[in-house]
Parts: C-alpha cells; sequence; structure tokens
C-alpha cells in the first residue's frame, strides 16, 4: 500500500476539526495534541506492520478511541463547553456522540466553520491566512515561513495570536449567522491571497508554490461542497484558480527561468484544469452581481481558450479590465489593462494607458511595471528607453527568479 | 544466512520531535516504507516485527515488584523490532544504516539470533 501524497496533511485538517467539535474550540490545542498523537502512533505501527488499506479510516479510528479516552480521563477535571458537552457527561450518550463529530458531513461542515472563524474581520489578513494553512491546511510554522520567505518566529507569532483569538471565542462561526455574508467574502479572500503567494509568490521553490495552490483550490472547492457557501462567486473564485493554476506547468522554462504568460508552451497547460475551471465559470454565471472573481476569471479563460498566441481576443480582455477596473480598482489591474491595450492598439496606445495610470505611484516598487514600459518601448523601436526601464526592473526584483525574468527580457529584447 | 534482531530505540521527546509536521510525518513515513521494501525485495526481511506500546510495566526480582515504565522519557526507547537474515554481522550492520530513525536520532540495535547449531 503507497501512502497518497499529503495524507498526514489533508487529514490533519479534517481530524483537527471533528476533535474541536467535540471538545470545544478552546480547547483548540488539545484537539491538535489528539492528532499529533495519532500520527505519532501511526508512524509506529506502519514503519513495521505497513501502511494499511485504508490510512484515513485507520487514523480516525485511533483519534475516535484517544477521543474517548479524554473526555473519559478529564471530564471531571476540565470544561469542554462545547456544542455537544452535554452528550459527553453520560456514556450513553458519548460514543454516538463522538461517531456524529466524525461523520463525513460534520467533518466537512466543522471545517467550513473552522475556516469561517479563522477569517474574524478582527485578525489581519496575513493571520488569517497563517491560520488556515496552519489549521486547515496542516502546514507547520516552518513550512508556511520558508513558502512566504519569513521567519518561523514571525509565523509563529501569527498563529498564536490568531489561536488566542479562536480560543477566546465561545464556539466556532455558525453559518446561519446574520454576518455570513460579510465573512464569506473575507474567507474567499484569504483563499485569493493564499492562491496568489503560490502563483506570483515570493518563494523561489516550485513545490512549495504548487503546494499553495493546491490548498487553496481545496478548500475552494471545499466551500463548494456545502450549498450554502457555494455562491456564485465562490464558483468565479475557484474557477480563476484553475484556469490559473492549468498553467503551472508551463510557468517556469526548461532552465527553471519564469516564462511570460505569451511565450508559454499551451500544450503544457493542465487540460484537466482548464476544463473544469472553464465548466466552474459556466455554474458561476448565476444571479445579479459580477464579482471581481467573475471578471478575473473571464480574462483568463480567454487566455485558456486561446490554442496559439494570435488566436488571444485582446478586445475582449481589455474590455474585461474596464469592467474589473469599475469593480475593484487598482494600480496593479491597470497596469495589465494598459498591457492589454498594448496588444490591441499597438504600443503607443500601450504607453499611453501606461502613463495615465492614476496612482501610479504605488507602482514605483512593482517590478512589473518598468518591465511594461520596456516592453511597449521595445516594440516601438525605441532600445535605448527600453534598456533604462528593463534594468530598473532588475533593481526591483524581488526574487531571484524574477531578476533573472528581467535580465533575459533586457537581453533578448533590446540586444544589450 | 543467519538471523539478526533490529531493535528500534528512541528518546520518546525525538519520537515526538521526528513527527514534526504533518508533511515530515509523511517524509518520515516514506522513507520507512522505501527502507522496508528494499530490505525485502532484497530478500533481507525475515519478519517485520511488532511495534511496540510505549507503556509497560516491569516486574523486578525475588519479591517480584511490580512497577510502572518503561517511561517515554527513557533515553532510549524500544518502539518495535524485526527480524533480518544477513551473512554475517557486519552485513547486518550495513543494512540498518539504511534505517529511518537514525536521521530523527534514533538507534537500531543490531543482535544476533543464537544459532542453535551445535
Amino acid at each position: 500500500m503507497e501512502l497518497s501524497e499529503h495524507l498526514f496533511r489533508r487529514e490533519s485538517g479534517r481530524l483537527t476539526a471533528a476533535l474541536t467539535r467535540i471538545f470545544g474550540v478552546h480547547n483548540l490545542a488539545l484537539a491538535e495534541d489528539v492528532v499529533q498523537d495519532a500520527f505519532c502512533r501511526a508512524l509506529e505501527v506502519w514503519k513495521v506492520r505497513g501502511v494499511p488499506d485504508n490510512p484515513a479510516a485507520w487514523l480516525m479510528a485511533v483519534a475516535k478511541h484517544r477521543a474517548l479516552d479524554v473526555v473519559r480521563r478529564e471530564r471531571t477535571a476540565r470544561t469542554f463547553e462545547s456544542e455537544v458537552s452535554r452528550a459527553l457527561e453520560s456514556e450513553w450518550t458519548l460514543v454516538p456522540a463522538v461517531e456524529e463529530a466524525f461523520a463525513v458531513d460534520t467533518i466537512r461542515d466543522e471545517q467550513l466553520r473552522m475556516m469561517f472563524s479563522c477569517c474574524h474581520p478582527r485578525l489581519p489578513e496575513d493571520v488569517q491566512v497563517a491560520l488556515v494553512l496552519n489549521i486547515l491546511c496542516g502546514f507547520g510554522a516552518s513550512e508556511i515561513a520558508s513558502a512566504f520567505l519569513l521567519t518561523r518566529a514571525a509565523v509563529e507569532k501569527r498563529i498564536s495570536r490568531g489561536k488566542k483569538a479562536l480560543a477566546r471565542s465561545k464556539q466556532l462561526f455558525d453559518l446561519a449567522d446574520a454576518e455570513f455574508g460579510a465573512r464569506l467574502s473575507a474567507v474567499q479572500r484569504a483563499l485569493y491571497l493564499l492562491f496568489n503567494e503560490g502563483y506570483h509568490g515570493s518563494s523561489a521553490e516550485t513545490a512549495v508554490r504548487e503546494d499553495l495552490c493546491g490548498e487553496a483550490i481545496r478548500l475552494a472547492l471545499l466551500l463548494l461542497d456545502c450549498p450554502r457557501t457555494a455562491s456564485p462567486d465562490t464558483h468565479a473564485l475557484a474557477a480563476l484558480m484553475c484556469l490559473q493554476a492549468a498553467r503551472l506547468p508551463a510557468r517556469l522554462d526548461a532552465g527553471g527561468d519564469l516564462n511570460p504568460l505569451v511565450e508559454q508552451d499551451r500544450s503544457r497547460w493542465d487540460e484537466r484544469l482548464v476544463e473544469q475551471g472553464i465548466a466552474l465559470l459556466e455554474r458561476s454565471a448565476v444571479g445579479e452581481v459580477v464579482s471581481a472573481y467573475h471578471i478575473e476569471a473571464a480574462i483568463a479563460a480567454a487566455h485558456a481558450r486561446a490554442r496559439t498566441v494570435d488566436q488571444i481576443d485582446w478586445p475582449t480582455i481589455v474590455e474585461l479590465y474596464d469592467r474589473l477596473m469599475a469593480v475593484a480598482p487598482s494600480p496593479v489591474v491597470a497596469l495589465n489593462r494598459a498591457i492589454a491595450i498594448g496588444e490591441r492598439d499597438g504600443p503607443e496606445k500601450g504607453l499611453e494607458a501606461l502613463r495615465a495610470i492614476e496612482n501610479a505611484d504605488r507602482l514605483r516598487r512593482y517590478p512589473f511595471y518598468p518591465a511594461a514600459l520596456g516592453e511597449l518601448e521595445r516594440r516601438r523601436g525605441n532600445l535605448a528607453a527600453a534598456r533604462e526601464h528593463f534594468s530598473s526592473a532588475v533593481t526591483l526584483a524581488r526574487s531571484r527568479a524574477e531578476r533573472r525574468f528581467f535580465e533575459k527580457r533586457a537581453r533578448d529584447g533590446v540586444g544589450g | 544466512m543467519s538471523q539478526f534482531l533490529y531493535l528500534y530505540r528512541m528518546a520518546g521527546t525525538a519520537r515526538q520531535e521526528a513527527m514534526g509536521t504533518p508533511e515530515r510525518a509523511q517524509q518520515n513515513m516514506q522513507r520507512w516504507m522505501a527502507w522496508m521494501r528494499d530490505l525485502d525485495a532484497k530478500g533481507h526481511l525475515k519478519d517485520r516485527g511488532q511495534p511496540l506500546e510505549q507503556t509497560g510495566k516491569v516486574v523486578r526480582g525475588q519479591q517480584k515488584a511490580v512497577t510502572d515504565g518503561p517511561f517515554t522519557e527513557a533515553k532510549d526507547l524500544v518502539g518495535g523490532f524485526s527480524i533480518v537474515e544477513a551473512r554475517d554481522i557486519d552485513q547486518a550492520v550495513e543494512l540498518s544504516r539504511g534505517c529511518p530513525i537514525l536521521d530523527g536520532g534514533g538507534s537500531v540495535e543490531v543482535r544476533p539470533v543464537m544459532k542453535m547449531d551445535f
């Protein structure tokens, strides 16, 4: 029997959710200890006896068993104060309550509630993302630190701050709460940030980044699994992630350097993810509201539909960027819109649009701004200016991969 | 071929540490599986053996005094055993060098099974 990929990480979030239901969210640390115990036990036993046929079920059985032990041992000394705590008091109801906590639907719902609790508006977004990664995705502080290029201490601080807030809350977020809508937006936003960290992020390690994208997609699909959270904009968000992630295999060239979108080998895009993304996008097209996720997904779909670079429908893409600017304006969106205008109407118009960006000073440290200027200058034959812009981009690069990318653009483009 | 007992020893704290994060547990597990598979493929694995609980009792002396133990704080708690077949002790030792428990600060005690061929 082989271990399925990331088995422990995946089960970590599911088991923690079930155990939190039993012990109460203020006992999150206890739930985590029980999960850790179950994993230790699995290691000891599987090492010698081999991995069982259903390792996830095995882990769950151990966790249930331990949960019963803990409740029986501590029910007099510790207050559980969970939503099922009354049932824990009597042997008659204890076993059914523990079984119920580990039922498929309960585990799904408790994971969703945990996700909603992690995205509490009083917690900063970086804390929310770290909490989600730690509790629901089973990432350790050191792993989050290496993915986000932070120190382990900084990540530990974020996690412990978040967990303190969680422990103070009486119970996990109730999906029937009046604040549901606002909180769903916060959850979507956290998953969007998590995905983007993987997609554009600072870590040079491809495997780490693909993991982050994979986790964001997994959690978005979990939201789609429950009717209440499967709103049109959740569908759009999941579509966006699938369509972007489809390009991951082609993002790096043979030498491990970043490949710009238009130069990617489209045959290396993940066909299955493209299809899934398009299907999700179609299902997102209900209701009145067109969210930023809808528009971003539509842009990604326009790229995905083009078999060759010549087939890219730039007029549609420019239109979509216009709509995105209306819904969620930002200098980075304006920058991408200007690049699309350059593709549709030629470099002069593109440069015009770039110069017209409001709040362009917010792009001062964003290396893709001078890179876009350089690209458009190069296309209209102004090589000296192009060279200058590309060298600014090189100095602003935030990672080695980015620096090499801009250096290559400068070399290839302007022959210097 | 002779038989050898591998005793896997590790401190309780190191055991927790080797577990670390779920992803590290996964990697640890994969290394064990690969090592065991390799031993098996080369015909050295006589018996995979059994894992042992971290707790138990010790009965000692003529008074037959019973104490709790071994304790998880013990420096090198036996966590399990396997039986391998090897040409001689040198080969058995060589084979044990691949054991992932060593990376986690544990040890493998290699003990020849006494031969009864006198």
